[in-house]
């Protein structure tokens, strides 16, 4: 670990300043219980730089009408600041078109969209999907939803003690009847970083799609959908410093083109009789009704922001803060660390062997500091680790290695008061 | 501590989760019902033997917060020795103290011991926590031993 924080060290010598990235996030001043907010709960949702706030206050004030079919000027001025930001999504995670871009209300909206259409269109008794044991709950129920109308076996790559799938177990599940292999990108209890590319390339030996959660590695990991082949990617805006009740679902143009309509509704067709309706063509056949307009073109102002600052430095700060946090709380010999995967985003999930992750959270948010505590929608994460809930850190690009001192100083506080 | 932190964990509240009293499986029990609070996960099992309309023993086990623990020991200790309905009266003074719907002091001091989780009700995500014990208590009451031996 040590030698990866020298490189990253020297990596990072293009002017990447945390303070000012700082500045740009006005939550950040904000004093909690006397103390200065020390955010460390980015995996549930990230905090919004001022650009992204003031899109949004500028669409309400200027810009407000509602988009496609329009004729005057507020409507086209609306429909262009939105299919704007589909363009920018696209360029994001370099989609071939923009076809292939879906906005939807968020990652659990985008794989229910998907399990909603493979089960219309696709799935019969005794098919098979497979998910991994480290799924949040939005890639395990949109499935089991579907068990309540058909026969489909859920299968489910096991993980080991580190948090890590075990990939031998994998291969093994996969059959004839295997439909569709919908993964998680990167756990939000564990940390852990999939081995995507091998998994795609192994589905694709059997022709079997994949869909890549990736509600928790689009702000921190690029992605390059065309370099990693992936058939589904769904994401979420809120994770990525964008706006809530907006997220995208990324699809194959050809895979979406045989696909049936989710929603039906208004934006969906091109024409409708009571006796046939035409759907509309990509991206529109699977957006019905009125869009979350202002979120989506905030969205796109929280990618421009992302880009300009660019992905590979931002994980490279990550990667240095968590390394550095991972170290310090290894120090404190009453906490445990659960999830140890070799390759891992900036989430660090830890117990304690007599104190109760509710209490560490209640008793740090007096210290101004912001942990999750809880299952993380991951109940079959903990009851593999065998543990109710655990405290989860988790950071973002803003962080600091001083706030991860601040997170130290609490704990072993934590630990006085309490043991 | 901050003083609302400190009315939360109180000294009492702390060592009782340290040394939670009546924490272990009573053979005799004739009651039992099993608590689950999905929102963090804990499961508090509660185990009573009534005879004759009281409390003559009670204990619990399980895997809580502090103030789930403490509560369920101190409740235990509590109505050790009480009638059934005394019991559930104590715990509808307990449930509107904790929820800020009882605040008067003199209300308050009539909870005894119990007056110690007065400070939850600052804190709405922990009300389930303080009232854990209590629920799968009640629910004790109705379900008949049946269910302590299947475990
Ligand atoms: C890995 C993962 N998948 C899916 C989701 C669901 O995202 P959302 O609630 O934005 O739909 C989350 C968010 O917590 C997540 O971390």
């Amino acid at each position: 670990m040590a030698t990866e924080i020298i490189n990253n060290n020297k990596r990072k010598s293009t002017g990447f300043d945390v303070n000012k990235i700082r500045a740009d996030f006005p939550i950040l001043k904000e004093i909690i219980h006397g103390k200065p907010l020390c955010y460390l709960d980015n995996a549930a949702t990230t905090q919004k730089p001022q650009a992204v706030i003031d899109t949004i206050v500028k669409y309400y004030t200027s810009q407000n009408a509602n988009i496609h079919r329009g004729v005057h000027y507020l409507s086209e001025l609306a429909t262009k600041e939105f299919e704007d930001a589909r363009t920018k999504v696209k360029d994001f995670i370099n989609a071939s078109s923009e076809k292939e871009i879906i906005f939807t209300r968020g990652t659990t909206e985008s794989i229910n969209l998907v399990a909603n259409v493979f089960n219309k269109a696709i799935l019969k008794d005794g098919d098979e999907i497979i998910i991994s044991a480290m799924e949040h709950h939005s890639n395990i129920v949109p499935w089991q939803l579907i068990q309540d109308q058909k026969k489909i076996k859920l299968r489910i790559i096991p993980i080991d003690d580190n948090g890590e799938i075990i990939f031998d177990e994998f291969i093994k599940l996969i059959n004839e009847k295997t439909k569709l292999i919908s993964i998680v990108y990167v756990s939000n209890s564990l940390g852990t970083i999939n081995p995507v590319e091998r998994i795609i390339e192994e589905a694709h030996r059997h022709n079997i799609p994949v869909l890549l959660d990736a509600a928790q590695a689009i702000q921190h990991i690029k992605i390059d959908v065309q370099i990693l082949d992936c058939d589904f990617l769904a994401f979420s805006g809120h994770k990525i410093y964008g706006p809530t009740g907006i997220g995208v679902l990324y699809g194959k143009e050809k895979l979406l083109e045989s696909l049936p309509p989710f929603l039906g509704g208004g934006d969906m067709i091109s024409k409708v009789t009571f006796e046939k309706t035409t759907y509309n063509e990509l991206p529109y056949k699977f957006e019905a009704g009125t869009s979350n307009i202002a979120d989506t073109i905030g969205l796109g102002t929280a990618i421009d922001y992302v880009s300009q600052i660019g992905l590979e430095q931002i994980s490279v700060h990550e990667n240095e803060i968590l390394d550095y946090a991972t170290e310090s709380l290894l120090q404190i010999p009453e906490l445990k660390i659960i999830g140890q995967a070799k390759h891992k985003s900036s989430v660090i999930s830890f117990i304690f062997d007599n104190i109760h992750p509710h209490d560490a959270g209640t008793f740090l948010d007096f210290e101004g500091i912001a942990i999750r505590t809880g299952h993380h929608c991951t109940q079959p994460v903990m009851d593999r680790f065998n543990i109710p809930a655990t405290s989860r850190a988790s950071f973002a690009m803003y962080n600091t290695k001083e706030e991860v001192d601040v997170l130290v100083k609490g704990i072993k506080k934590l630990i006085e008061v309490f043991n | 501590m901050d003083a609302e932190l400190k009315e939360l964990y109180q000294q009492v509240i702390l060592d009782h989760n340290k040394n939670p009293r009546n924490f272990k499986k009573i053979e005799n029990a004739n009651h039992f019902a099993e608590g689950y609070n999905p929102l963090c996960g804990d499961r508090l099992n509660i185990y009573v033997e009534l005879e004759g309309g009281r409390i003559k023993d009670i204990s619990f086990q399980g895997s809580g917060c502090a103030i789930s623990k403490a509560s369920a020991s101190l409740m235990s200790s509590i109505v050790k020795g009480l009638p059934v309905e005394e019991a559930e009266r104590l715990f509808e003074k307990f449930q509107a103290v904790i929820t800020g719907k009882i605040t008067d002091e003199e209300n308050i001091e009539e909870l005894g011991k119990l007056a110690v989780f007065a400070g939850v009700k600052e804190f709405p995500s922990r009300v389930k926590c303080a009232s854990l014990a209590w629920h799968t208590m009640i629910a004790a009451f109705k379900q008949e031993e049946k269910s302590v031996s299947t475990e």
